[in-house]
This record gives C-alpha cells, sequence and structure tokens, in this order.
C-alpha cells in the first residue's frame, strides 16, 4: 500500500476531471441563451451601452481569448470575479458554504441513522414486520420527492405546530426541517443497499464458519457480516452526500437558506458566466475530494482494496 | 484396546426441503468416532458427506435442511436436539470444524489474529492479551509462527496452504475434542496437501482429538486414516479398518472406487470408471440404490434394500452378494 502513489494517482485524476469540467461548463453556458450584459443594462439600454457593459465585462472578446484567461486564472486557483456583483467568485462561494455544508452533513447523517439499523434490521429479520415497513419506507423516500417532503414538515413543524422556525438560518434549528427532509431520500437509496448487502453477507461462507466457531449470534451478525456490508453502504453513502452539496438547491428555495444552491440558481438567472463556472468547478473538486476520502475509508473496511 | 466411541450416529435421516418439494439426503446414517482415531468417510460429490458434517452442529441450511429422526451422541448425550446456547457451547469449543475452501470461510474483513481471539475469549474466558498470546502459540503449532506474523495479516494475504493452516489453528484453539475436517485440503495442490495431512496427523496425536474426516480423494484417505467408512446415496455402504477396507473390501461399489485409482504400477492400463453417476436424492433407485451401476447386480438387488451385515472386526457391509466372486478385470 503506497499512499504517495495513490495520492498523487488521485491527483491527476482529479486534474483531468476538472480540466474537462471546466472546459464543457465553459461553453455549454455560452451556447444557452442568455447574455448577462443585457442582464446588466435592461431592456431600454442602447446598443451602444450594451456594447460597452460587454466590453467592462470582457464577453466581447473572442472565444478563445475568453476561455485562455478563464484557464490560465483557473490555474493560480483564481476564480474570477462575478460578473454581477464584482466579487470574487471564491468568496462568494466560501461565504455560503458552511451552510450547505453543514446541512448536507446533517441530512446524510439522518439518512444513515435511518437508513442502517432499518436495513440490517430488515435483513437479520427478513419478511418481519420490520422489512415490510423497511421496503414502505424506502418505496416512500424514493417516491415523495424532498422539496414536497419539505413544505409538509414546514406546515406541520413550524406552522401548525411550531417548533422549528419557518425562514431564516444561523442556527441548528433552522437545519433539521431541511436535513430531514433531505436525509429521508437519501436513506431510501442508503437502506436498500444495506439491507441488500446485508443479506448478501449472511449467506456466505464465513458465517457458516463463525457459527462453527460458537460464536453469539449477535457476533455473527452485528460484527462478522456487519463489518463487511459496510463496503458498499459508505461508498453509497458518501455519493450520496457529495450529490446533496450541489443537489440542495430546491431545499434551499423551500427553506430560503442562503446557501450554494441558492448562490448558483441565482447565477444562472442572471447569466453569470464566472459564477457558474467557478460553482461548477468548484462543486466537481468537492466531488472528487468526497471520493478520495471513501476511498480511503473503504480501503479501512475492506483490507483486499489496496490503495493505488 | 477398545475405547468408547465419543461421537455416535445413528439412523440419522436429514431432509432438504425446497421450492421443488422435500427430499432425503441422508437416508438412515450411522457411524461412530472414537477418542484419537481418524474416521474417514469416503464417497462422491452429491453422495452426502458435507451435509453429514454440518448436521453435527446443527449447522444445516435453515430453513431448508432438517434432521428427520435419529440421533447424533456426543459424550453420551443427544446432541440433535440441543438449540441456542447449549449448542453454541459446543460449537468451536467440544466440536470444531475445518472447510473445504480456507479462502471462502474465513472473514475477508478482518485480521487472522483477531478470528482465533475472539473464539478464546468467549469459549474460555481469557483476556484480550492472553487469547493474543495464545493465538500467536497455536498459529506457531501449525507452522505460521512468529517470522511470518499471520497474526495480523488478512485473510488475501495469505496463500492457501497458509490460509487452511490458520484455519486449522482456529478449530483447534479450544481443544475440541472432535475435529471435523470436510475436505481440507481439496482446494490445495498435492505438496500443500501432504503439508497439510502431516499437520492434522501430528495435532490428532498431540491433542487426542477424534477426527471426522470427509473425502472423496482415496489416496489421501488411506495415508491419514484408522477407519474408513463409505458413503453412498446418504448411506453407509460399508465400514471398516483402513487396512481391511483397502486390502479387502466386499462392498462393488468400495471395490470399484478402489480400481478407480491411478496407480503407477499398472501405467498403460486403462482407469477404471465406475459408469454413471450418483443418483440425485429425490430420484434414489428402490432396492440397493448402487444397483444400476453394479456389475454384480441382480434381480434381488432391484427390489430389495440391503441391510447392513457385520463381518467382525468392525468391518461391516451392505450388499446381498458380498460372497459373490469379484472379477477386477
Amino acid at each position: 500500500m503506497n499512499f504517495a502513489l495513490f495520492f498523487l494517482k488521485r491527483l491527476l485524476r482529479l486534474l483531468a476531471t476538472l480540466f474537462l469540467i471546466s472546459t464543457i461548463v465553459f461553453f455549454v453556458i455560452r451556447v444557452i441563451p442568455g447574455d448577462p450584459a443585457l442582464v446588466i443594462a435592461g431592456i431600454d439600454a442602447s446598443p451602444g451601452e450594451i456594447e460597452a457593459i460587454r466590453a467592462t465585462l470582457g464577453t466581447d472578446k473572442p472565444l478563445a481569448a475568453q476561455y485562455f484567461s478563464w484557464m490560465g486564472s483557473l490555474l493560480r486557483f483564481d476564480l474570477g470575479e462575478s460578473l454581477m456583483t464584482r466579487q470574487p467568485v471564491m468568496k462568494l462561494i466560501l461565504q455560503r458554504l458552511p451552510l450547505t455544508l453543514s446541512l448536507a452533513f446533517l441530512g446524510i447523517i439522518i439518512g444513515m441513522l435511518i437508513a442502517v439499523p432499518l436495513g440490517v434490521l430488515s435483513a437479520v429479520k427478513r419478511w418481519s414486520f420490520w422489512d415490510y415497513f423497511g421496503m414502505a419506507f424506502s418505496q416512500a423516500g424514493i417516491a415523495i420527492p424532498s422539496f414536497w417532503l419539505g413544505i409538509i414538515l414546514l406546515l406541520i413543524f413550524a406552522v401548525r405546530i411550531p417548533i422549528f422556525p419557518l425562514f431564516g438560518s444561523g442556527t441548528l434549528a433552522h437545519l433539521i426541517l431541511p436535513a430531514l427532509s433531505l436525509g429521508f431520500a437519501r436513506a431510501a437509496v442508503i437502506l436498500r443497499i444495506t439491507r441488500a448487502a446485508m443479506v448478501e453477507e449472511l449467506g456466505k461462507e464465513y458465517i457458516i464458519t463463525a457459527r462453527a466457531k460458537g460464536l453469539t449470534e449477535k457476533l455473527v451478525k452485528y460484527k462478522h457480516a456487519l463489518k463487511n456490508a459496510m463496503i458498499p453502504v459508505i461508498t453509497i453513502s458518501g455519493i450520496q452526500f457529495g450529490y446533496m452539496l450541489g443537489g440542495a438547491i430546491i431545499i434551499e428555495q423551500v427553506f430560503s437558506l442562503p446557501g450554494l444552491g441558492r448562490l448558483f440558481l441565482t447565477g444562472i438567472y442572471q447569466r453569470d458566466f464566472t459564477l457558474i463556472q467557478g460553482g461548477v468547478v468548484f462543486v466537481a473538486a468537492v466531488f472528487s475530494f468526497i471520493n478520495f476520502l471513501v476511498d480511503i475509508l473503504y480501503s479501512l473496511l475492506n483490507p483486499r482494496i489496496t490503495l493505488e | 484396546m477398545e475405547r468408547e466411541p465419543i461421537l455416535t450416529i445413528q439412523n440419522l435421516k436429514v431432509s432438504f426441503t425446497t421450492s421443488s418439494g422435500s427430499f432425503q439426503v441422508l437416508r438412515g446414517i450411522s457411524y461412530d468416532l472414537k477418542e484419537g482415531e481418524i474416521h474417514s468417510l469416503v464417497g462422491e460429490s452429491g453422495s452426502g458427506k458435507t451435509v453429514t458434517s454440518t448436521c453435527i452442529l446443527g449447522l444445516l441450511p435453515s430453513p431448508s435442511g432438517h434432521i428427520d429422526s435419529g440421533t447424533i451422541t456426543y459424550r453420551g448425550k443427544d446432541i440433535t436436539t440441543l438449540r441456542g446456547e447449549a449448542l453454541r457451547l459446543l460449537r468451536g469449543k467440544e466440536i470444531a470444524m475445518v472447510f473445504q475452501e480456507p479462502s471462502r470461510y474465513l472473514n475477508p474483513a478482518f485480521r487472522i489474529g483477531e478470528q482465533i481471539t475472539e473464539m478464546l475469549i468467549l469459549h474460555q474466558d481469557l483476556k484480550k492479551t492472553e487469547a493474543e498470546e495464545k493465538t500467536r502459540d497455536l498459529l506457531a503449532q501449525v507452522g505460521l509462527g512468529e517470522k511470518k506474523d499471520v497474526f495480523a495479516k488478512y485473510p488475501h494475504e495469505l496463500s492457501g496452504g497458509m490460509k487452511q493452516r490458520a484455519m486449522i489453528a482456529m478449530a483447534i484453539s479450544c481443544g475440541p475434542s472432535v475435529l471435523i475436517a470436510d475436505e481440507p485440503t481439496t482446494a490445495l495442490d498435492v505438496t500443500l496437501q501432504l503439508q497439510i495431512l502431516h499437520l492434522i496427523l501430528k495435532l490428532k496425536k498431540d491433542f487426542g482429538m477424534g477426527v471426522l474426516f470427509i473425502s472423496h480423494d482415496l489416496g489421501v484417505v488411506y495415508s491419514i486414516s484408522d477407519r474408513v467408512s463409505v458413503i453412498y446415496a446418504g448411506r453407509i455402504v460399508e465400514s471398516a479398518s483402513r487396512d481391511v477396507l483397502f486390502s479387502s473390501p466386499l462392498h462393488p461399489y468400495t471395490r470399484m472406487l478402489l480400481l478407480s485409482i491411478p496407480d503407477a504400477r499398472r501405467r498403460g492400463h486403462r482407469l477404471k470408471v465406475i459408469p454413471g453417476r450418483v443418483p440425485e436424492p429425490r430420484d434414489i433407485p428402490p432396492g440397493c440404490p448402487f444397483h444400476p451401476r453394479c456389475p454384480q447386480a441382480e434381480e434381488l438387488c432391484k427390489v430389495t434394500t440391503p441391510e447392513t451385515r457385520s463381518y467382525g472386526n468392525g468391518h461391516s457391509a451392505a450388499c446381498h452378494f458380498t460372497e459373490k466372486p469379484w472379477n477386477d478385470s
């Protein structure tokens, strides 16, 4: 297990990913209709005024020149300035990041806290009440859109029974309901993986050995089978976590949370090219980093995987 | 010196129930095992060998497999009805098992040391450090000594032979009186087979365990056994001490099995094979189950199942025509 080599390979892969992503996003947002200069100038502006704004934004330059200038600054870890607010994109992102990060983190924790015990129980007591309950739960979790769940949760726990604040942000209480609506759908996916993995592991030969050794059923199931079953569960949870970082847009709208999702959504509405580009590259980098962490965790759980 | 059997299986019948119906895999099997003895069960694939071993410790696949009737007596106590904690205390501590494919039967996610240590902590009430120390001793005893540091290795880091040694170390860790070895050498190549067999012989001598050795390989069986029983279609068809069985077999099936061993002295001759195959448990022929493959079969064999008869000196066979002259060619 050569960690340095593993790290280097991963770093190269990350760079290649980021290069591709930044190139694709650069051209895609310029292909779709819309012009940031028009957004700034408004509908009454004269063609001359629009030209002037384009010149200050730099969007009047040839596409190739814009592309190389953007790539050049990327190499210096500079995501550029927002076309609209003239603030560094990095600064805007970092301002919003903690909220989205805590939301995603809380969401995945809630998801795993529901899914793992219920999934294990479903697998251990197959075709019991708990198994059917778990199946019904995951069906519901996949079917129910999280924004709808978010609205219902708000109606119940912020309007009818005002335990949680209706809007605003800054405290843990503001995050519980959105995290719950996010975590519910994640739990549905993780539960199915947990159950399937656990059922599979319980049918493996080493379980017969564990029983033949005279281990208690508790040890057989919750030590020998569970550790192996956790391998796919960790992978899925990591992917789900990364997904939530970029995918909390709608939930942030529902709960009016000033997170990354809202920042990027505003950027798209306003055709804020640099903000969109920076946002996508940032999320891609975070996503890759999470996958990297998952791989390390994975190798700790599964000794057959070596970090290479 | 005649010793008391430590494990006696009497008229055991085991069935499997699947979606396509219920069928009997063991159809009244009887054998016993004495202390310090290696008793081999030989048979072709599908004859019921593995079920014979797994049902002893209540490890039949649940819920499909179940014991219909018969008794398994360990140290004078019927253990077929044991459940839960009573059964658990027997497993690993009194009767231990070694399986065919160590790479599948060892847990891939735990270090070898941990897989043995946990057993010692549970069965022998040892503290963690004591159990670890004992585990290292055990590993050394099976030839996986200090310098190989197998203790801290994961199963996938070991070769097949080392894995099987580790499996054996695990099995003997709590000083069981009975070791059930289900084809322990089948998955290994020939040189390793020999090492593992020597190890089992040595451990039998050192600890006085009774070993129930299950195999389809007559060469292996000859080199290790004190007693041999031949199993066919869920029944013992012949049982004798090794030397008697190999020199004067009575049952045609045994005779044919022996003739199917490749022998360097008969180089150039065509190797004998037994025509046909072991019948599926769901369509065992009436009468003697071996009669469709038996060159000696007569009308009687097709209708009447032969009783197991004793021929003295612990030699028994279940065939109507054991006295019939046998032509080897």
